[in-house]
């Protein structure tokens, strides 16, 4: 008996008393690459976990990298969970309706990648009659439904985007639309490689699309905000933003 | 089979202990499920003896809140269950302590993970616990209530210890079921086993092997389990008279 | 029926009945107007309705024989179906659904013949994984039960038939398995609720059922909590529908006991 009510306890005093200056950084837990994946040691690293620590470091934060299931990241957000999101989440007018954004930290065209040898174009004419795999809740599903869902035999919603690649690769769908970086990476794999190619951009749309990638906060936590800004603004002015990209890509992501 | 053989023999330097194999990763998730089962386990059965006791010797509203609580638990999917009290507690929890002008509290993902698959194991340990108690025969409390023993001293000495033989089946088949159910915190993103293996698999693209090897590593620990339990109902039922059969 | 409204049970309902208006004024339900998630709603429970009703029926068909070879089977046909009630029981259902689509799937492509095979359009797509997963998880729980069930049936009853002279497959046939399939009738009822609530692990898989949809007004939408409440009530309904359903069958099937 004795054991079971200390186990009891210890279940109910679930709250983990935490520093107060304490911020924890969503990222999505799934693997995101080159943005954020995690190693064969746990490890979450990328270009998005080098920027997250530059940040925070800017910004004298003291961050905990917290992982959270993208299809529940924004709940886990405005539930109080996690205090920012950082994982490529773009600034969409719809989202601006739940939470707040900092200031943009990269904006990269979107593009739809396909299987090798079946002819199909980034247009809803070029994907007519074809399975096309999107992520949930991000704005390329937004996008796709609007714009290619009408004439395409079907569209798939996967909960990470890899596993849309690995359906694509598999042959299950023809193709996925998501962000160029992100597909770049996965066609610089063997699967990749083997299986598809880029049959290129889509037609900005910034009312879908967004205005490029910012970190979420509560809204209302425009202290966080400001020191997110100030901070973003400092790693790039300092040339510690461009020494990341460096590691990572051959050109800047930050955008126009 | 001999092309998938092929492909996936390759991969299974990927399952070693140290990187780049992705073994400890598997066996810390293993270890995470492994916690917030037995937390679980342990908040439902709490849940559980108080909900069997309420719901036997309680008053007609506790009986009748009981009901509704166990109605609900066992006829909404535990992955809907999750998210709802995942969502919806820790926001409540939040928006009390504001509400008082305190500051929001993190909740760790191990506790959440706990409390919900608790509050789901409490109703089916309910359940499992107030058969038990119903199972334990009626002289046996008469004759303790006869002699004047206290109420909480009459469940302490007579109907706990008789009722976990009639029990521990039950409670050895919920435990299963909270091993397994952690799996489905992976939707919400918690680091363990299962969640650990999809990464794996993802990063590595060794699905199968991945997959496979999870599946080996629950289905030890339900080896195990089953066995520790068929001891611990052998040690329950000592000195009990076997039941024909 | 009186016994049920005694006052406490009054009190009872109206707060119920009070939370149910607040969350009807309280929370956002504009989503439902729309005719895209209305028809989607429909989707997804017909979706989810067909799987619970086609993977019973096949995972209790697998269950008969896989009861039946542990029950009174040669070693050699209850090892195996021992070890995979063993298995399937033993691990968590998302991991075996995730083996077989993103596993086991995944292996498909890379052989020419399957990917040149006339199966293949149905290979694609999700559905049949989540079907075969079901059915198994169903086989392998059943299986378990069917095997106490026909332990169970009074050894008098198959004794009396093979002193009749009745062939043995006949005796299988109207003495052994209605039997059996008797016995588990009572807990049939509680099992296809099992069953429905693992329905919605099909959603990691890309099958639209009703969980899905709702995962689909939830990201549209940002409105969290009242498309799960839906979703709860949706499952609800249909547990209750599951219950009422077996207390009738119960009913038409005549009881004798001895």
């Amino acid at each position: 008996m004795k054991k079971i009510v200390l186990a009891a306890a210890l279940a109910m005093s679930f709250a983990t008393g935490a520093l107060a200056q304490q911020v924890k950084v969503g990222i999505a837990a799934e693997a995101y690459p080159p943005f954020a994946a995690p190693d064969a040691s746990g490890n979450w690293v990328g270009w998005e976990v080098d920027i997250i620590n530059a940040v925070c470091k800017a910004g004298a934060m003291d961050c905990v990298i917290t992982p959270v299931a993208w299809d529940g990241i924004i709940p886990s957000l405005t539930s109080g969970q996690i205090d920012v999101i950082m994982a490529s989440m773009s600034i969409t007018d719809e989202r601006l309706k739940t939470i707040d954004f900092s200031d943009k930290y990269y904006n990269t065209p979107t593009v739809i990648v396909g299987a090798k040898g079946v002819e199909m174009a980034p247009t809803a004419e070029g994907l007519a009659g074809k399975i096309i795999g999107v992520q949930a809740s991000t704005v390329h599903e937004a996008y796709v439904n609007k714009y290619f869902a009408p004439t395409a035999a079907e569209v798939k919603v996967y909960q990470t985007q890899d596993e849309a690649n690995q359906d694509l690769a598999a042959g299950r769908i023809d193709a996925t639309q998501a962000d160029s970086i992100a597909l770049d990476a996965f066609l610089a794999t063997d699967a990749g490689k083997a299986c598809c190619e880029l049959k290129g951009a889509v037609a900005d749309d910034p009312a879908i699309l967004g205005l490029g990638v910012g970190a979420g906060v509560r809204k209302g936590d425009d202290a966080l905000k400001a020191k997110l800004n100030a901070a973003i603004a400092a790693i790039i002015a300092d040339g510690t933003y461009d020494a990341i990209t460096k590691n990572y890509f051959a050109s800047s992501i930050y955008g126009g | 089979m001999q092309i998938l053989g092929a492909i996936q023999a390759s991969t299974l330097p990927l399952l070693a202990l140290s990187p780049p194999g992705w073994g400890a990763t598997l066996l810390l998730g293993l270890w995470n499920s492994v916690q917030i089962a037995f937390g679980a386990f342990a908040l439902g059965l709490t849940i559980g003896i108080f909900g069997a006791y309420g719901k036997l010797y309680g008053s007609p509203v506790v009986k009748d809140l009981l009901a509704i609580y166990t109605t609900i638990v066992r006829a909404v999917p535990e992955l809907v269950l999750i998210l709802i009290l995942y969502f919806a507690v820790t926001d409540a929890v939040n928006q009390v302590l504001l509400s008082f002008g305190h500051d929001r509290i993190q909740i760790s993902g191990i506790a959440a993970g706990i409390a919900v698959l608790g509050v789901v194991q409490g109703a089916y340990s309910t359940e499992v616990l107030r058969g038990a108690i119903l199972a334990v025969p009626a002289g046996q409390i008469e004759a303790a209530r006869a002699m004047g023993m206290p109420a909480v001293l009459l469940a302490r000495r007579i109907t706990l210890p008789l009722m976990m033989s009639f029990a521990i089946p039950g409670l050895a088949n919920l435990w299963l079921v909270a091993t397994k159910d952690t799996a489905l915190l992976a939707v919400v993103g918690f680091a363990e086993l299962t969640q650990a293996t999809r990464q794996a698999a993802s990063t590595t693209k060794a699905f199968f092997t991945f997959f496979a090897a999870a599946g080996v590593l629950y289905l030890l620990l339900s080896i195990v389990s089953t066995l520790i339990f068929s001891r611990i109902e052998a040690w329950a039922r000592k000195g009990q008279r076997r039941m024909g059969g | 029926m009186r016994e049920f409204f005694v006052p406490r049970r009054i009190v009872m309902l109206v707060l119920g009945l009070a939370l149910v208006v607040w969350c009807v004024v309280a929370l956002r339900w504009d989503w439902l107007a729309n005719p895209k998630y209305q028809a989607l709603i429909l989707t997804g429970i017909w979706n989810t309705l067909w799987l619970l009703v086609v993977t019973m029926v096949v995972g209790m068909a697998l269950a008969i024989p896989l009861g039946f070879a542990q029950a009174v089977g040669p070693w050699y046909l209850a090892a195996p179906a021992r070890i995979f009630c063993g298995i399937i029981r033993g691990t968590p259902l998302l991991l075996q659904l995730w083996l077989l689509y993103y596993g086991i799937g995944s292996l498909f492509p890379s052989v020419p013949w399957i990917r040149d095979s006339a199966l293949w359009p149905i290979l694609r797509q999700a559905w049949p994984y989540a079907v075969v997963a079901l059915s198994l998880s169903v086989a392998g729980y059943e299986g378990e039960v069917m095997r106490g069930a026909f332990k169970g049936v009074p050894h008098g009853q198959l004794e009396a038939a093979k002193a009749m002279g009745m062939p043995r497959f006949t005796i299988f046939r109207r003495i052994w398995l209605p039997q059996a399939l008797h016995r588990v009738l009572p807990t049939l009822g509680g099992e296809t609720v099992l069953q429905m609530k693992a329905t919605p692990l099909v959603a990691t898989i890309t099958v639209v059922d009703i969980y899905a949809v709702s995962s689909r007004v939830r990201q549209d939408t940002f409105i969290v909590y009242e498309p799960l409440l839906l979703l709860a009530v949706v499952y609800m309904v249909i547990a209750g529908l599951i219950v009422l359903l077996f207390h009738w069958l119960e009913r038409r099937v005549p009881t004798r006991s001895a």
